[in-house]
C-alpha cells in the first residue's frame, strides 16, 4: 500500500525535446493517496498511458520525480515498485495453466510454495476463477482472462496499487458490467489503490471516487463525478464529460451582459466582473440540462429557433439555432417544446464563463 | 473466420491444380511406371513388379547414403534452429538497424545454390582461400585443410556452408514471429518480476511456435532434399562420404541409367520426406496443446 | 552492458556472414595469374577484365539474360495461378479444401531430383525441351504451392465483409478481384513474387537439366566451367557477384516487408 506522488513530471518521446509542443506530458503535479478509487479519463492521445507507464515504472519520465510513501523511485524498474498493471487486452502466459499464472509473479520473487498456493487459491476464490485452477489459460473467455491478468497483482501481497489501462475494450458489452462491479467490491475489498485508465466517461464516473481527466498531456481537473459534471473547470471537461456535453458560444461582455453576436444574455454580477478582467478568448457555457426553453417570451429569455427535437426516453433533446449557433437543450418528457419560436433562458448559477478555455473563477 | 461453403470454388483452385498436376502428378506416374519395369531402350520393357522396391531396399550404398542424410539434415536443425532463435534475439527492434540487418540476412538467400558452392570453395581452398590459407597458417591440424582431403574436413566445410547459407532464414522468420509480440506481453512480465529466460520461455518461445514450425519444417525438408551445394563443393566425396541421397540418386540415374532402380529409390525418397514432414508438423501442432486441458 | 555484448556479438556475426560474399567479390577483382601468383586479402591490382569478359562474351551474357526470362515468366505464372486458389483456399469452404492444400505442399516437398528424369521425357515429348518456357513451368512445381501458402495468408486478414459489400455494391468476382482485392493484398503480392523470384533464381537442378544451348541460364554456365580443366578462378567469382546482383536489388525492394511476409504465412 502506499501513496503515490507525481512531482512536477514531464515526459517527452523525443530524444531532445525543443519547445512545449514535443512533450507529450507537460508538467504534472499530483499525489495519488492511499486506497482511492480513480480513474484517468481522457481523449485517445492525451497522455494517460504515458503518465500510466511513468507510475509503473515502464516509462522513465523526462523530467520529475515519482515518490512512493516519500521514497523516490523514478529511476527503479517496474518489478521493484509493487505495482501491478492490467492491460488493454488480455496478458498471459498461453502454455501456463491458470494457477501457474497466478503463481508466477510470487515464484519469480521466491516465495515458498505453500505460501504460493495459500495465495493462489485465496485469490482465485476472490475472482471466481477456482474451477478454472487446472485448466490452460489459452483457451479461456476475454472475461476470465482479464481476471487472471488482474489477480497476477492480486496474488503480490506487497502490492501497492494496481493500475489499469482501458481493461474492458476486449469484454463483451453484457460482461462488462459484472466486471466493473467486480473491481468495485475488490476495490471495497482490499482497500488497494487502483488508478483506472480510460477514454469512457461511464466506465470512469461509475468506477472511481476520484476522477482525474487529461487533455494534451495535461491534468485538467480532478474531482468526483458530480463536480466534474457541476463544476467543469475546462472546456474541454465540459464538453467531455455529459451526453451531450456543455454548450459553448463565444462572446464579448458589455456590464453584466454576454453579447454573443446579436444575442444578449444576462450574467451574474460576480462572473462578468471577472470576466471583464481575463484576457484572451472568452466563451459562454452551459449544460444542456440547465438551459431553459420557454414558448412565450420571458423575462431575461433570449429568442431562438426550434431546429430539432430527438426523443431519448426519459427526456428529449432539442436542437435551436441561437443567430447560427447550434445549442443544445434537454427537456423532461412532460414539457411542452415549442414548434418554431422559442426563449432560452440561460440560469444565472449554471452560466459559467471561460478564458482560452479555463473556467473564470 | 467463418468461411462460405461453396463447392464452385473449386473453378479458382483448378488453373493452379493444373499446372502444379503437369509438373507434379505427370512425372510422379511416370516415376511409378519405370519403378515397375526393366526398360532395356524405347518400347521394350517388361513388368518386374516390386523388384527395383525389393532390390534398393537392400541396398546397401542407399542404407548409407540415408545415413548420412539423417546425420546431416539432424545437425542442421540441431545447429540453424537455435543459432537462428538467438540471432532474432539479438537483433535490433527499431532504427536503421533494422533494415540493415535484414538486409544482410536475405543476402545469402538470393544467391544461387551452385553459386554458394563456388562461394565455399573459393573461401575454403588451401592455396587461394582465406579460411584454407588461413586455417593452415595456424599449423594446428595434423592433415593441413583442404575441403578434398578428408572426410570430416568435407562434412565441417559442407556444415558450415549449410550453416552460413540458411541459419538467415531461420533467423529471418524467428524474428517476425518475435516483432509480432504485443509490447505488453514484455511489459506484463516485467511487473511479475520474470528474468530474461522466465520470458524468453513463457512469452517468447510460444509465440514463435507457428514460425518455429516453418523453420524446422523448410529446413528438414530443403536439407533432406540438398543436391547443388555439395553437388558444386565436393561433388559427393572425398569417396562416398559426402553423397546424400539426392546426390546418389542422380548418379544412379543420369550416370549409371538405372532407370529402374532410380525410380524406385525415388518413390521411397519422397515417401520418407512426406512422413517426416508430417510427423514434425503433428509434434509442433501439439507440442505444448493438450496438456491439463 | 548486455544490450552493447548483444550487438557485438551480431555484428560478428554478420561479418562472418558477409566474409565469403566478400572474398569472392575480392577474387573477382583478380586476374587468374594473380590469383594463383599470391594471396592477398584484397586486390592490390584491381581490375574488371573480367567483368568485361562477361558482358562482351555472348555464352555468359546471354546465360544471364535466359535466367531473367524464366524466372520473370515463373513468377508471373505462379501468382495469376496462385492468386484465385489462395482466394478460394481463404473464403470458402469446399469438397476436398483440406486435402487440396495439403496435396499442393507435398509438391514443395518433393525432391527435384525424383522428377529430373520424367521431366526430360515429358519435355522432349511436348517439344518445350530447351525453351524459357519448360524451366518457368517446371519451376510451378514449388513456386506456385508456396505461392498459394502465402498469400493465403494475407488474404485471411482482409475481412470478408469487404467482399460481401462489393459483391451487393453490382462488382462483378473479376473486377472486384482485380480493382479492389488485389489492391488490398499488394505487400502481400510484393512478398509473394520476392519467394517466387528467389526460388527459381537459386535453383539449379531444373534449370541444368531442362536446357541445351538456347535457353541455358547462368548457373548452368558456371557449372560447366566448373568441371573445366584450368578454372579460371576470376571468371568464376565475377559470374558468381553478378549472380548476387538481381537478388540483391530485390531484397532492397522489398525489405519492409519481408520480416511480415514470413510471418503471415498460416500454420
Amino acid at each position: 500500500m502506499a501513496r503515490i506522488e507525481l512531482n512536477e513530471i514531464a515526459h517527452s518521446y523525443h530524444p531532445n525535446p525543443a519547445d512545449e509542443s514535443d512533450y507529450a506530458l507537460k508538467r504534472i503535479q499530483y499525489v495519488w493517496e492511499d486506497g482511492g478509487a480513480y480513474a484517468l479519463l481522457g481523449p485517445s492521445g492525451c497522455g494517460k498511458t504515458t503518465l500510466l507507464n511513468i507510475i509503473s515504472g515502464l516509462l522513465i519520465p523526462t523530467r520529475g520525480k515519482v515518490l512512493y510513501d516519500g521514497i523516490d523511485v523514478t529511476g527503479l524498474p517496474p518489478e521493484k515498485r509493487n505495482i501491478a498493471q492490467v492491460f488493454q487486452f488480455p496478458v498471459l502466459y498461453d502454455t501456463m495453466s491458470v494457477f501457474n499464472n497466478l503463481a508466477f509473479p510470487l515464484r519469480n520473487r521466491g516465495v515458498e510454495s505453500g505460501e504460493v498456493d495459500r495465495r493462489v487459491r485465496e485469490v482465485a476464490d476472490i475472482l471466481d476463477l477456482t474451477p478454472y485452477l487446472n485448466k490452460r489459460a489459452e483457451g479461456l473467455a476475454a472475461d476470465a482472462k482479464q481476471k487472471i491478468s488482474l489477480g497476477r497483482g492480486l496474488v503480490r501481497s506487497d502490492v501497492a496499487a494496481i493500475l489499469f489501462d482501458e481493461p474492458l475494450t476486449v469484454i463483451d458489452p453484457h460482461l462488462k458490467w459484472n466486471l466493473r462491479r467486480k473491481l468495485k467490491d475488490i476495490h471495497e475489498q482490499l482497500k488497494l489503490t487502483f488508478i483506472y485508465v480510460t477514454h469512457d466517461q461511464v466506465e470512469a464516473l461509475t468506477f472511481a471516487d476520484k476522477v482525474v481527466v487529461m487533455y494534451e498531456g495535461e491534468i485538467v481537473q480532478i474531482g468526483s463525478p458530480q463536480d466534474l459534471f457541476d463544476n467543469p473547470e475546462h472546456t474541454f471537461v465540459g464538453y467531455f464529460i455529459g451526453s451531450p456535453g456543455m454548450n459553448f458560444l463565444d462572446c464579448t461582455l458589455e456590464g453584466n451582459v454576454a453579447r454573443c453576436n446579436g444575442a444578449r444574455i444576462p450574467l451574474d454580477d460576480g462572473v462578468a466582473a471577472k470576466g471583464r478582467n481575463a484576457q484572451g478568448k472568452i466563451e459562454l457555457g452551459i449544460r444542456p440540462i440547465h438551459l431553459q426553453v420557454s414558448s412565450v417570451a420571458v423575462d431575461g429569455g433570449v429568442p431562438a429557433n426550434v431546429k430539432m427535437v430527438e426523443d431519448q426516453g426519459s427526456y428529449r433533446l432539442v436542437n435551436l439555432t441561437l443567430d447560427g449557433k447550434t445549442l443544445r437543450a434537454r427537456v423532461p418528457e412532460s414539457e411542452p417544446i415549442p414548434e418554431d419560436q422559442a426563449w432560452l433562458v440561460f440560469p444565472l448559477e449554471w452560466t459559467r464563463l471561460f478564458a482560452d478555455g479555463r473556467l473564470i473563477k | 473466420m467463418e468461411k462460405w461453403p461453396n463447392n464452385k470454388a473449386w473453378f479458382l483452385v483448378l488453373p493452379a491444380f493444373i499446372i502444379v498436376a503437369f509438373s507434379g502428378i505427370i512425372p510422379l506416374m511416370t516415376v511409378v511406371n519405370y519403378s515397375i519395369q526393366d526398360i532395356f531402350g524405347p518400347g521394350e520393357a517388361v513388368f518386374v513388379g516390386t523388384e527395383w522396391f525389393k532390390e534398393m531396399l537392400g541396398n546397401h550404398r542407399l542404407h548409407d547414403a540415408l545415413w548420412r542424410q539423417f546425420m546431416f539434415s539432424g545437425l542442421v536443425l540441431l545447429i540453424e534452429i537455435p543459432l537462428g532463435i538467438l540471432i532474432a534475439l539479438a537483433m535490433p527492434k527499431r532504427g536503421w538497424g533494422v533494415s540493415a540487418s535484414l538486409v544482410i540476412l536475405a543476402l545469402p538467400l538470393v544467391i544461387p545454390w551452385n553459386v554458394i558452392g563456388t562461394i565455399w570453395i573459393i573461401f575454403t581452398r588451401p592455396d587461394i582461400g582465406l579460411f584454407g590459407v588461413g586455417i593452415n597458417s595456424l599449423d594446428l591440424l595434423e592433415v593441413p585443410f583442404d575441403h578434398t582431403a578428408k572426410p570430416i574436413y568435407a562434412w565441417i566445410t559442407l556444415l558450415a556452408m549449410e550453416v552460413w547459407h540458411w541459419t538467415p532464414l531461420v533467423a529471418l522468420l524467428a524474428y517476425a514471429g518475435l516483432r509480432a509480440i504485443p509490447e505488453a506481453y514484455f511489459q506484463a512480465a516485467k511487473i511479475d518480476g520474470a528474468s530474461a529466460w522466465a520470458t524468453f520461455l513463457y512469452i517468447q518461445l510460444p509465440k514463435m511456435r507457428g514460425v518455429l514450425t516453418i523453420a524446422v519444417l523448410l529446413r528438414w525438408m530443403d536439407s533432406f532434399l540438398i543436391y547443388a551445394e555439395p553437388f558444386a563443393l565436393t561433388g559427393g566425396g572425398p569417396g562416398n562420404t559426402t553423397t546424400f541421397l539426392s546426390i546418389y540418386l542422380v548418379k544412379l540415374a543420369t550416370m549409371q541409367f538405372d532407370l529402374g532402380p532410380a525410380a524406385a529409390f525415388s518413390l521411397i525418397y519422397f515417401l520418407i520426406v512426406l512422413l517426416f514432414s508430417f510427423a514434425f508438423y503433428q509434434a509442433l501442432l501439439n507440442v505444448g496443446r493438450g496438456e491439463k486441458a | 552492458m548486455k544490450i552493447q555484448k548483444r550487438t557485438i556479438a551480431l555484428c560478428v556475426y554478420f561479418g562472418v556472414l558477409i566474409l565469403p560474399i566478400y572474398w569472392m567479390l575480392n577474387m573477382s577483382l583478380r586476374t587468374n595469374a594473380d590469383i594463383l601468383g599470391y594471396f592477398a586479402l584484397y586486390p592490390k591490382d584491381p581490375t574488371f577484365a573480367n567483368y568485361i569478359k562477361i558482358f562482351t562474351d555472348p555464352t555468359w551474357y546471354t546465360a544471364y539474360i535466359n535466367a531473367m526470362i524464366y524466372v520473370g515468366m515463373n513468377t508471373v505464372m505462379s501468382l495469376a495461378f496462385a492468386l484465385p486458389a489462395a482466394y478460394a483456399f481463404s473464403r470458402y469452404k469446399f469438397i476436398g479444401d483440406g486435402q487440396m492444400f495439403f496435396w499442393l505442399l507435398t509438391n514443395r516437398m518433393a525432391p527435384p531430383a525424383v522428377f529430373l528424369l520424367p521431366y526430360l521425357q515429358l519435355y522432349s515429348t511436348i517439344n518445350l525441351m530447351d525453351t524459357h518456357m519448360a524451366v518457368a513451368l517446371a519451376h510451378c512445381l514449388f513456386n506456385v504451392p508456396l505461392a498459394i501458402w502465402i498469400l493465403e495468408g494475407f488474404m485471411s486478414g482482409i475481412p470478408k465483409e469487404i467482399d460481401e459489400t462489393a459483391f451487393i455494391d453490382g462488382y462483378s468476382f473479376p473486377r472486384f478481384f482485380i480493382t479492389i482485392f488485389i489492391p488490398l493484398i499488394r505487400a502481400g503480392v510484393g512478398v509473394t513474387a520476392f519467394f517466387c523470384f528467389m526460388f527459381s533464381w537459386v535453383e539449379l537442378l531444373f534449370a541444368r537439366t531442362l536446357t541445351i544451348t538456347e535457353a541455358k541460364p547462368i548457373v548452368a554456365t558456371m557449372t560447366r566451367t566448373i568441371s573445366a580443366t584450368g578454372l579460371d578462378w576470376g571468371l568464376l567469382a565475377a559470374a558468381g557477384v553478378l549472380t548476387i546482383v538481381p537478388g540483391g536489388l530485390v531484397i532492397w525492394f522489398v525489405r519492409n516487408h519481408l520480416a511480415k511476409g514470413f510471418a503471415l504465412g498460416r500454420v
